[in-house]
């Protein structure tokens, strides 16, 4: 056993799992940039009132539908225009994110709690559980969303708790779907099932053992999810029974920017483009951390 | 095979119960039906003879048995805005979002079937970028907005398709596309994973070892198993674009069912609201019902035992 | 006897995240018509991609070069993708080792069993039907024409490797590539799998290339043995040499492990090889095994050819012969 070298073992030992997940991170352009255009659109929200040029709720329709400064027109004053009651265009837009963040945030709060306890209960005890679990899961995906969501705000009225309200119980199906089958697989590991073996208690078990394993999945559906309440409340907003005027909704800017489709169309291009924009970002950067967390040989 | 069709049929049958009783209740989270039903300007005796007349005074549970007995039988009440009964206002309504929804999913397949098993035969070539970049731009594409994109593109700059109406199919044209793009992204998805899992398995190994051809190898063993999930997600994906039909229908302006819910909210019109949802639920169950039989039959391993 | 495989210097690389793999690395081996080869070796060893890649059926990232790679006089890796495709399956077929997984759930045993010879010859389904029939009934299927309506998933693993063995044979190949055809098998069924194995083999004169880590099952079957580590053959001979007369230390190790009814005193230790095998990445000199071997020295550090030792068997050792003789004696006893 002399001279024997060691160096082609040393190479066995390769970087570290926290290394390959930072340098995944790294190497994902698309995660990168969403991530990258989520930050600035918060900072945008958060810092609203410290960048908004003007109050957007102010009037003056002595300016109504200036173009925005790159249109015959347009000036510095008002950078992207002002609409039908000639309130900055900007700075709605501004507030508008705040609005669209609260209501992200908000629905998959409640979404996610909802979905999240009944899929890790479904998946964790099976039997009778799972089947209520999945026959709830079944009625709520058969009740068309848009329509009762519309529906029920036209009953209580449109304001921005009662969206986020409406929302959150509506859209904790993915949650509870993709919990489910996670902590199916997950609950028929060896440690898991030790834990069982040595009388942890099940509360125990679900926070110190599957949660930490079935985080990653819990993310991405936050985020997805996330960019589906946004899309759903500027729809509803669209179509009038959302988050009500005055406030500064994109999906409401766009409404309102509706009437003069024919004749200013940036009116709606703006706010659309903002939408499109923070639901591209949502979406990249859930569809980059299910990439960079998968295991790997999974696409 | 039936023993899982019965189950099955058995679950659809206790959800749309459900759905039922939470479409009814529906009528009562809107406030006194009564008053709502009498109009504006209605003394005090009138509301207590609709009151009667409709059975409003009776236990929530009895009106609810009443209403579902009623509905089995195909009454679902009488329109507050129309007079009408409205099983009549629906199946007017009904074939405009119907024809929608067969266009717009035919659209979708036909374009992210083909689309997403290029993409999972080639991974990371340029027709897979071309198909991931449709498939996260268009779940991003808020469909109200993108309509009134394409109706400024169509309509008023180029004049080519007319941005209202349903007279010809040239109407249907832009209505269809925004109402598949939502579903496109998902059939691409699922047809790619499920044709790279597919393509990875032994028994793709085993036909490419016997010297079938390509084409073989990739219609016959690989998509055949592939296919299998996105049969059950054109179910729910065509569940959903009825209900995703209120906003289409509603800038385009079609008179379909969609347009019909939209405008009966606005007028406080809640049998029909009601009528409507318990439509496009009943709807999705059966769709999704016969998907996961057609599915069950697909496969052999349920098939036969 | 004519060579139907010539295999010289036959190398995969894959190109990976952490830099260039090496799993097969400089090959060279013929097989004779009608005989038996055996590549044993650890799992990890790159027996398998080599078996696949003799059939060019390794993802495309897989670069196989090699400096001859022949079979039945042709160059493979000259083919075009078509001539390959008429190729496997015709005259050289596969059998897989997961039995569960390797046909396909969707279509029923006689579909996929009729499709082979209708791909490659022009007959009637009625005729390759007949023949699906007549090898099911070879392969030691009771009610083969009842057999053929069903599917995968009503059949026991052991039927769907008779179903798989059957499947190779439709064309009546020159050449079978089985790829540890019996070890996600029971015991007692293995042992029957290789039994047919070695009698379809005498009957249709074909040559098999069995790739195993069973040394079990390289006894019952091997006229030759090619035993293989990180991607190198150590040792090559035929089975009474390499079974009678191991002397590559890796060899030795390998046998050390099992243990012989009769020989092996009860109570007695097993031996087992320390270590692991090397990582593949990158270039690398010198012996694999010197950091498991218990007899290595400087002269390891440098590349080893594989070098004669007597007739048909070769070594890739530095030790001399007298060292390896006594050792060889060593292990023996």
């Amino acid at each position: 056993m002399t001279d024997v070298t060691h160096s082609i073992e040393e190479e066995d030992f390769g970087p570290s799992p926290r290394e390959i997940l930072k340098k995944s991170i790294l190497a994902h352009r698309s995660l990168l940039l969403g991530f990258g255009a989520i930050v600035i659109i918060v900072l945008a929200a958060l810092l609203a009132p410290v960048l908004a040029p003007h109050d957007p709720y102010l009037q003056d329709l002595s300016i109504r539908f200036t173009p925005p400064v790159w249109q015959d027109g347009g000036s510095w004053e008002h950078i992207l225009g002002t609409d039908h009651l000639g309130r900055d265009y900007l700075s709605r837009l501004l507030y508008g994110a705040r609005i669209s963040l609260t209501i992200g945030i908000g629905a998959v709060l409640i979404s996610g709690t909802i979905g999240t306890t009944l899929g890790v209960c479904a998946g964790y005890f099976g039997g009778r559980v799972d089947m209520v679990v999945n026959y709830l899961i079944t009625v709520r995906l058969s009740m068309p969303v848009v329509l009762v969501a519309l529906a029920i705000v036209a009953i209580f009225g449109g304001s921005l708790n009662i969206v986020i309200m409406v929302l959150g119980f509506l859209l904790w199906d993915r949650f509870a779907v993709v919990m489910r089958s996670s902590t199916m697989q997950v609950r028929n590991m060896d440690y898991v099932q030790s834990a069982q073996a040595v009388g942890c208690s099940t509360l125990r078990i679900v926070l110190t053992e599957i949660m930490p394993n079935i985080m990653n999945n819990l993310i991405v559906v936050a985020t997805l999810e996330m960019a589906h309440a946004i899309l759903l409340e500027a729809g509803l907003s669209f179509l009038g029974l959302g988050v009500q005027p005055p406030l500064p909704s994109w999906g409401l800017m766009v409404a309102e920017g509706k009437e003069m489709l024919f004749f200013e169309p940036w009116l709606i291009m703006i706010p659309g483009a903002a939408l499109f924009i923070l639901i591209l970002s949502i979406n990249l950067m859930g569809d980059g951390v299910r990439d960079v967390t998968a295991p790997a040989g999974k696409n | 095979m039936l023993i899982y069709s019965l189950k099955r049929l058995l679950l659809a049958i206790l959800v749309a119960i459900t759905v039922s009783f939470i479409s009814f209740s529906l009528l009562f989270l809107a406030g006194d039906p009564a008053i709502a039903m009498a109009g504006e300007g209605a003394t005090d005796q009138d509301i207590e003879n609709i009151r009667q007349l409709y059975g409003f005074d009776k236990p929530v549970l009895v009106q609810y048995f009443d209403w579902l007995l009623r509905a089995i039988g195909g009454n679902l009440g009488e329109s507050f805005y129309f007079k009408t009964p409205v099983v009549h206002l629906i199946a007017e309504h009904m074939p405009v979002t119907m024809t929608l929804g067969a266009m717009g999913i035919t659209f979708a397949l036909s374009l992210a079937v083909p689309l997403g098993v290029l993409a999972a035969i080639r991974p990371n070539s340029i027709i897979d970028r071309i198909a991931l970049l449709i498939s996260v731009s268009g779940q991003a594409l808020p469909s109200f907005w993108f309509a009134l994109v394409l109706v400024v593109i169509f309509t008023v700059t180029l004049g080519w398709l007319p941005a209202s109406g349903s007279d010809t199919w040239l109407h249907f044209l832009m209505p269809t596309v925004v109402l598949s793009y939502y579903a496109a992204p998902a059939f691409m998805r699922l047809t790619r994973a499920g044709m790279l899992d597919v393509l990875g398995s032994d028994y793709i190994r085993t036909a490419r070892a016997k010297g079938l051809t390509t084409k073989s190898v990739f219609l016959k063993h690989a998509l055949r198993n592939a296919i299998i999930p996105v049969v059950s997600l054109a179910a729910v994906q065509f569940g959903f674009m009825l209900g995703g039909s209120v906003i289409v229908e509603s800038i385009f302006a079609l008179n379909g069912a969609g347009s019909l819910a939209w405008e009966s909210i606005g007028r406080n019109d809640f049998p029909t609201v009601q009528g409507l949802i318990l439509v496009f639920a009943l709807i999705y169950i059966v769709l999704t019902f016969l998907a996961d039989v057609l599915n069950a039959w697909l496969d052999p391993k349920i098939r036969i035992g | 006897m004519t060579n139907i495989v010539e295999v010289e210097n036959l190398r995969v690389k894959i190109p990976v995240s952490a830099g260039m793999l090496n799993p097969v690395r400089g090959l060279t081996f013929e097989i004779k018509k009608g005989e038996t080869l055996c590549v044993v070796g650890e799992s990890g060893s790159g027996k398998s991609l080599s078996a696949f890649s003799l059939m060019k059926l390794l993802p495309k990232i897989a670069d196989i070069s090699a400096d001859k790679m022949q079979f039945m006089g042709r160059d493979i890796l000259k083919m075009s993708p078509s001539e390959l495709q008429n190729m496997r399956g015709n005259r050289m077929a596969m059998i897989f080792q997961e039995p569960m997984t390797a046909l396909n759930p969707s279509y029923t045993i006689g579909n996929q069993l009729v499709e082979v010879l209708r791909r490659h010859q022009n007959v009637s389904v009625k005729e390759a039907t007949e023949r699906a029939i007549y090898l099911l009934e070879k392969v030691g299927i009771t009610a083969a024409a009842s057999r053929l309506s069903q599917y995968p998933h009503q059949l026991s693993g052991g039927l769907r490797q008779r179903v798989v063995i059957a499947m190779a044979l439709m064309c009546g190949p020159d050449l079978i590539i089985a790829d540890e055809p019996t070890t996600a098998l029971d015991v007692t069924i293995q042992a029957q799998i290789l039994h047919l194995l070695k009698e379809l083999q005498e009957e249709f004169e074909m040559a098999i290339l069995l790739i195993t880590h069973d040394l079990g099952v390289v006894a019952r079957m091997a006229d030759r043995v090619a035993v293989m580590y990180a991607g190198e053959f150590v040792e090559t001979g035929t089975a009474e040499q390499v079974f009678k007369q191991p002397v590559h230390p890796y060899t030795q190790g390998l046998l050390s492990c099992i243990p012989v009814p009769g020989k092996t005193a009860r109570g007695s230790r097993l031996g087992s090889i320390p270590g692991i095998v090397p990582s593949l990445i990158g270039d690398m000199r010198g012996c694999a095994f010197r950091s498991r071997c218990p007899h290595a020295n400087g002269a390891c550090h440098n590349n080893v050819p594989l070098e004669k030792w007597s007739d048909d068997h070769f070594k890739r050792c530095v030790l001399d012969d007298t060292a390896l003789t006594s050792i060889a004696k060593e292990a023996i006893a």
